[in-house]
């Protein structure tokens, strides 16, 4: 059914990214936390790692957000899924 | 602005009047903003002409809460969708506001920052894990659960896995996370309200409650969703402001969030000169005697006691003897009456002091160097080697919990049913996250700046010399923060300083130097804080009961205005209740609302992502899950936190499970719940064909509900 794979390929590209942004989410907030202390070079006067806690992580974690609802906004639309604007 | 990203498109009439919607709250909120600075402007002018502190706080106090009230009182509705979910029109950027100062607690805005003063790198794992749960929001629930389009969390898995029993798991999940979350939001409306005006805990608790109940009581969220706009906009003004102003006081530059590291710099060279400073050392061993003192005590507590009581009687009676003046009569004689009364109450009373020696006799008043990842040495021997790895891990435990848990509560993933569509549920997380954000960047910078200050200009001071605000602070409450001259050299000693880490963000203005009015402004935005999180939860709660238990379990037949004022009824019964355990003040609330995190996590994360995932998930391994995943998590906690402990008079050796801490007992919770559903999954029979159309139906955004199944669908 022409419908069915239409919807299959929009879930397997939505899932695909969403993999892709939780490594990244992952190696973030896990991967460098793990090597918090071998990653203390300094970094404007912070230690890296202490400074990816503080304010790199959240910052990277806003943009993560934002790449996410921009792709899926395209999407939708390449699929044929976008809300009626009603 | 993403919003505008459609607009080449055919625009019907719902968007447009939608974007004239957005246009008139533009001009609203610029309004409300502009009123709010001429307001506080007003009063810096008067507090130059001499407005008493007392005045100035009281009128902050009662000028907001009646901001506030007078929204709710405005967004009266009795419809159903206006009270459940705001008529589900709120534009993405303003639900953002709004999930902001519903998601910052009293707790994020007074505690952070004194958290991350006392604990350095290890107080970061709030931060990345009160920020890094957005993602987990994102990706994998608000713009489905917007799809689905019902009023509440349990809604979801009741319709989803079928039956009462997942419905009723999650009405109870809600209500036991939400509960012990309000009733430290009221506690914390308490404390602002007595510490920064003077008026008793109990008033400030009414005071707060009125404001709140005026609120959501009337308008339910459409009310509490445009309060908590105008409470973001006080709270982040009130929070960067003192900030700002203590980053150019230091540095010359205006914004904290990028210049800290340098002080960093220096404030990690100042711990390393602290560490070898002969004077520090000195008091140092002076606590160490005081901890040997006390330990003896503790072994034979009955026989210390009586020794204290013997010895204290045997000074007041040579003193009466010798006719010393009655001022040391009279100190000898309320030192004998302070005396513990019985061994019970001498010995936890020891046990504290001593805690206290113990922490005071390590170098830099017991806290971690600011800026070291992790206790322990991974290249030291085997003991530092374990340290390191068992503090690593808990970092590590804590970010997890607070991540999942952060994308499991209902009150914050119910905002996202208040937006048109699915297009602006996943936008306003991005905003939601981003508002958040702005204030999480700023709070390590304060932690930083304040121990810059303690550490270089406070620390080495005669005591005669020491900065006004630790005199007026310690007179406020020295449980915030005393001073005693413990090697009677008249100078003030790092260890020699006792502080509780709320003071860290209510003394930053006093800190920077900056007018009482904006010490007021501060206590507002703690306010707001704890109002907003407070509304949220109570609307969270009363609609769990209302829609979830009344109208969905108990009488379908019930008409939308009795859903509504049973709404009404049941958070006023709510709201009491919780001002009435608040009023007790509860002594483990803070480890309450940690632990709420981790239950969170472990009843909702695994049955609602699969339910969306995985169509194969079935009702009964949902039901299971949840409660295997809430099961272990309180079994973990009961067996290795004090608390609980002594509640469930568990008396054997505490074992912690390779040295978790009971906070992140949601570890272990969130992989047996998700192994649990996967497993029972398998074993039963593969969900009927409706709830497979459901899962279908909430994965595509723009799929009628006609190509599901007929009604119950509300929002487009």
């Amino acid at each position: 059914m022409q419908d069915n794979s239409n919807r299959r390929a929009y879930w397997r590209k939505s899932f695909r990214l969403t993999g892709l942004l939780m490594l990244l989410w992952f190696g973030v907030t896990f991967g460098v936390s793990y090597y918090a202390r071998e990653l203390s070079f300094d970094f404007f006067g912070w230690p890296f790692s202490f400074w990816m806690a503080a304010q790199g992580s959240p910052l990277v974690y806003v943009v993560i957000i934002a790449i996410y609802a921009r792709y899926m906004e395209r999407l939708d639309v390449a699929h044929g899924f976008e809300e009626s604007e009603d | 602005m993403p919003a505008n990203a459609n607009s080449g498109e055919g625009l019907g009439q719902g968007a447009e009047s939608r974007a004239a919607f957005k246009t008139a709250l533009n001009h609203v909120y610029k309004w409300y903003a502009a009123g709010f600075l001429a307001f506080v402007l007003a009063l810096a002018v008067l507090e130059q002409m001499g407005l008493s502190r007392q005045w100035i706080g009281l009128i902050f106090l009662l000028a907001t809460i009646g901001l506030y009230a007078g929204i709710g009182i405005m967004c009266r509705t009795t419809d159903a969708s206006e009270y459940y979910v705001a008529g589900r029109r709120v534009p993405a950027v303003y639900n953002g506001m709004a999930t902001g100062a519903d998601w910052m607690s009293a707790a994020s805005f007074i505690g952070l920052a004194g958290t991350l003063y006392l604990t350095g790198y290890s107080g970061l794992a709030f931060i990345m894990g009160w920020t890094g749960g957005y993602c987990l929001v994102a990706f994998f629930l608000a713009p489905y659960l917007r799809k689905f389009g019902q009023f509440t969390i349990p809604d979801f898995l009741g319709e989803r896995y079928g039956g009462n029993i997942p419905r009723l798991l999650g009405v109870i999940a809600a209500i036991f996370c939400s509960f012990t979350y309000v009733v430290a939001q009221i506690y914390g409306v308490g404390i602002i309200t007595a510490r920064l005006t003077g008026v008793a805990f109990e008033l400030g608790i009414f005071l707060g409650l009125g404001g709140i109940l005026l609120c959501s009581f009337l308008g339910g969220m459409r009310a509490v969703t445009w309060t908590q706009v105008a409470q973001y906009l006080v709270l982040i003004v009130a929070y960067l402001l003192p900030v700002v102003w203590l980053s150019v006081k230091q540095t010359g530059i205006p914004v904290p969030q990028v210049i800290y590291g340098y002080q960093l710099q220096k404030v990690t060279d100042r711990e390393k000169e602290l560490s070898h400073d002969s004077r520090e050392l000195e008091v140092q061993q002076i606590f160490r005697e005081r901890a040997a003192e006390l330990a003896a005590k503790l072994l034979d507590p009955h026989a210390a006691l009586l020794a204290d009581r013997v010895r204290a009687t045997k000074v007041l009676a040579e003193l009466k003897a010798t006719d010393a003046p009655l001022a040391s009569i009279y100190a000898a004689d309320r030192a004998l009456s302070n005396l513990p009364k019985t061994t019970d109450v001498a010995l936890k009373a020891w046990m504290i002091e001593k805690a206290e020696a113990d922490a005071k006799s390590r170098p830099l008043n017991g806290m971690p160097p600011h800026a070291q990842q992790f206790a322990g040495d991974p290249t030291g021997d085997a003991k530092t080697r374990d340290e390191f790895d068992v503090s690593r891990r808990n970092f590590l435990a804590l970010v997890f919990c607070l991540m999942v848990g952060t994308a499991a509560l209902p009150h914050i993933l119910i905002r996202y049913y208040t937006v048109p569509s699915v297009k602006e549920a996943r936008q306003s997380v991005t905003w939601s996250l981003l508002f958040i954000v702005l204030l999480y960047i700023t709070a390590p910078a304060l932690a930083v700046l304040v121990k810059y200050e303690v550490f270089t200009l406070v620390v080495g001071t005669p005591f005669d010399q020491l900065p006004d605000w630790i005199t007026a602070w310690n007179k406020v409450d020295p449980s915030l923060l005393s001073v005693v001259d413990v090697n009677h050299d008249g100078l003030l000693q790092l260890n020699e300083m006792s502080i509780g880490g709320d003071i860290i963000m209510l003394a930053a203005p006093a800190i920077g130097g900056l007018p009482y009015v904006v010490s007021g402004l501060v206590a507002a935005g703690g306010l707001a804080a704890a109002l907003s999180t407070a509304d949220g939860l109570l609307l969270t709660i009363a609609s769990s009961l209302s829609h979830d238990v009344y109208y969905k379990m108990i009488d379908p037949n019930a008409s939308t205005a009795r859903r509504v004022t049973l709404s009404k009824v049941l958070l006023l019964v709510v709201a009491l209740g919780a001002a009435y355990v608040a009023s007790h003040k509860p002594a483990d609330i803070l480890f309450l609302v940690s632990a709420a995190f981790s239950f969170a996590a472990a009843a909702f994360f695994p049955a609602l992502s699969l339910g969306i995932f995985w169509k194969r998930a079935t009702g009964i391994a949902a039901s299971l899950g949840m409660v295997a995943g809430l099961g272990t998590t309180l079994y973990y906690m009961v067996l290795t936190q004090p608390w609980m402990r002594s509640l469930f008079n568990v008396t054997r050796p505490i074992e912690l499970w390779w040295g978790i801490q009971p906070i992140s007992a949601g570890v272990f919770g969130v992989p047996v719940g998700f192994a649990v559903i996967i497993v029972v999954s398998l074993l039963t029979k593969r969900p009927d064909p409706a709830v497979q159309d459901l899962v279908e139906y909430v994965r595509y955004p723009s799929l009628g509900a006609s190509e599901k199944r007929q009604g119950g669908i509300g929002g487009l």
